[in-house]
């Protein structure tokens, strides 16, 4: 489904190499999980593929069901089906939260051409949406994220994921700032959403989050490329015994 | 060496706008009035010849060039007509009052009268009526600490206008109308009005209405009394104008204006807003929105004179193509005003590099246990935001049209009516439609 390959990005105002030829495939209906220690590129990678601004690819290619990711804007590629669950959540002062998924769903069903949904029925499907997510009324009359707690905006990305179905969900650090029943809630909401014809890409840097999202396979970046992939066994090797032993065996 | 009397350069400047002003108001035949109508309008006269009329070099006028506002003529510019949107409060039941050019449409209008409320006419006014002790009295109140001699000329020759006296609570709104169908053409209309203690009313004003228009409302709003106020100048590009909105507020009294203005070449708003009485509450909002050929001055000056008030000044603007937004605000804080609760918040969001913003927000404060802040800021759509909504599918212009109605928003929840806000904000919506 994802196929990344040889990927190099640079900084665009900066000379600095962040990715340094990345390959990555990630089949339907499969999780994987990315691993790594700070600045080895993980949300550089979620942000490239995403399409923020700000990064130059200069090799290598990233295609979602055979299309280039890389040639489109950033709706898009949410239109494609790619989702960013976001580190850090922006707060939109005086945009509502139903008014943005309201027009987020709508966008993408109009770009998809299908018939975008109507008040009621959209009204009834986030209701009960937010419900799983304990996500109460006055959370989706507020303005978006703004005075949400580090929780409450992750459980609002996980809405926003549940709400639009994207096909290939990347969560990046999804598990930081939650306390244990806000990571499971998170995290059952996640599972809510695995499906054979979905995929996910879990960046974290803790083994943590991946007992409640297990994952097929597991991944380990290092210095803006993979430097090691396995299963889920990997990724308790990385708790017990950090990243030193692993990018150690690697370079030798 | 001839004797002379030693004159500095300012003051032969000053001299000779007087002068002018003089020789200028000399020529300026005053309309027909009652005698205590007549008398008002030569105490303005006299007040604007101590003044003289505005010139950019005043402190007062630094951002916002007059010349066009007190050129002898008005300029003749195409007529606009709106023809792609129903016209502004057209949803609304409302009583309308209706002027074209500044001039009544008795035909165009609904009778003057409704429970609860006396409106007449200025060009009308008789010799016994409650607006004497009104009309130009807070116009002259406000020529300190600041003169204000557009104001007086609008007192001096304002050839028509409405005098409301509201006297129970009433619900459905008075909506004076300006409606422009001359290409050029000079509105000079001043209105007065005077709610009774208790009372409330809306009052919806639309339309630039001419060429060039100056109008004044003076606004006398007693104990407990409310006034709602909603004005919408629009789209007519190359109108020019100027507003004065003075208002006193008694004990317990409340006012709530919000002004949209949005195209039009040169527009100044001026409020002066006067806290006399314990516990009153002034909000006075503004959305003006601009492309190219645009100057839009919102000039705001709140004094609290009584303890236990709250103030609050909202202004935004949306400015691209090198449009020109100015805010001009004061908030004066007398000895006496104890427990003032006052707010001042200037913003722009420019929309590309030509546009410019210049803010000038003051506090002054005598009293020393207050609450006041203030804040200016310009800036540009906020790359993270508009990523974010991206993200999410919503295409680039959607995104940022909802990024700047956000922007917005703060202004529009001064507006206490939902179904007028809501109007405004399709306005809003409309106009960036428009000019993406």
């Amino acid at each position: 489904m994802l196929e990344i390959n040889n990927l190099h990005v640079k900084l665009e105002n900066e000379n600095k190499e962040i990715l340094k030829g990345l390959t990555l495939s990630v089949e339907a209906g499969s999780v994987h999980a990315i691993m790594g220690p700070n600045g080895s590129g993980k949300s550089t990678l979620s942000y490239v593929l995403a399409g923020r601004d700000g990064y130059t690819v200069t090799d290598g290619s990233a295609t979602l069901d055979g299309e280039s990711l890389l040639d489109m804007e950033p709706e898009e590629r949410a239109a494609a089906g790619l989702f960013l669950a976001f580190q850090y959540p922006v707060e939109i002062p005086g945009v509502g939260n139903m008014t943005f998924l309201r027009t987020a769903v709508n966008a993408q069903r109009k770009a998809r051409g299908e018939a975008e949904l109507s008040a009621g029925d959209f009204l009834k499907l986030v209701r009960a949406k937010a419900k799983t997510l304990k996500i109460d009324a006055e959370m989706l009359k507020r303005p978006v994220n703004v005075g949400f707690s580090g929780g409450e905006k992750k459980r609002n990305e996980i809405l926003q994921m549940a709400m639009l179905e994207p096909r290939m969900c990347i969560l990046d650090e999804t598990d930081s700032g939650l306390d244990v029943d806000a990571m499971k809630l998170v995290s059952e909401g996640v599972n809510a959403l695995r499906d054979a014809g979905r995929a996910f890409l879990v960046i974290t840097h803790y083994q943590r989050l991946l007992d409640h999202i297990k994952p097929d396979v597991v991944h380990i970046m290092a210095n803006g490329r993979i430097v090691k992939t396995g299963g889920p066994d990997l990724a308790l090797e990385v708790e017990k015994n950090g990243y030193a032993d692993i990018l150690a065996e690697v370079s030798a | 060496m001839t004797a002379a009397v030693a004159t500095s350069p300012r003051a032969a400047r000053l001299a000779a706008r007087l002068q002018a002003t003089q020789e200028r108001m000399a020529k300026v035949p005053l309309p027909a009035s009652p005698g205590w109508l007549l008398r008002a309008r030569e105490g303005a006269v006299a007040r604007l010849n101590a003044t003289g009329l505005p010139e950019k070099r005043d402190e007062y006028w630094r951002y916002t060039d007059p010349a066009a506002l007190i050129a002898p003529t008005p300029p003749s510019v195409d007529v606009f007509e709106i023809t792609d949107e129903p016209l502004v409060f057209d949803h609304v039941d409302r009583l309308r009052l209706v002027f074209v050019d500044g001039v009544f449409d008795a035909a165009a209008s609904d009778p003057l009268e409704a429970e609860g409320i006396e409106i007449s006419r200025l060009a009308e006014a008789t010799d016994i009526h409650w607006a004497q002790d009104l009309y130009g009295a807070l116009e002259a109140r406000a020529q300190a600490p600041v003169a204000r001699p557009l104001a007086a000329l609008n007192s001096a020759t304002a050839t028509d206008g409405v005098l409301i006296r509201v006297t129970g609570k009433v619900d459905r709104p008075v909506s004076v109308c300006y409606l422009r169908r001359k290409a050029a053409s000079d509105a000079i209309l001043h209105h007065v009005l005077r709610l009774e203690p208790g009372s409330e009313m809306t009052l919806l004003e639309n339309g630039p209405g001419a060429a060039r228009s100056s109008i004044v409302s003076e606004i006398d709003i007693a104990e407990g009394a409310v006034l709602h106020h909603v004005r919408t100048m629009g789209r007519d590009h190359q109108r020019i104008g100027t507003t004065h909105l003075f208002a006193r507020l008694g004990a317990g009294a409340r006012l709530k204006s919000f002004s949209l203005s949005v195209n039009g070449r040169l527009m100044r708003n001026e409020a002066m807003v006067w806290m006399t009485g314990k516990g009153g509450s002034a909000h006075i909002a503004g959305a003006a929105m601009g492309d190219g050929a645009f100057l839009h001055d919102d000039t705001v000056f709140v004094t609290h004179q009584a303890p236990d008030c709250e103030s609050r000044q909202v202004f935004k603007k949306v400015l691209r193509g090198g449009a020109v937004g100015v805010f001009q605000g004061k908030i004066l804080v007398e000895q006496p005003a104890q427990q003032t609760d006052g707010y001042q918040i200037s913003q722009s969001l420019l929309l590309d590099e030509r546009s410019q913003f210049l803010a000038k927000p003051e506090l002054e404060i005598y009293a020393d246990d207050v609450k006041c802040s203030h804040g200016s800021t310009s800036g540009e759509i906020d790359a993270d935001h508009l990523f974010y909504l991206r993200a999410r599918g919503v295409p680039e212009d959607e995104a940022k049209l909802l990024l700047v109605l956000a922007f917005l928003a703060e202004t529009l929840d001064e507006i206490d009516r939902e179904d007028i806000a809501e109007d405004m904000r399709q306005r809003l919506r409309g106009w960036l439609e428009r000019h993406r």
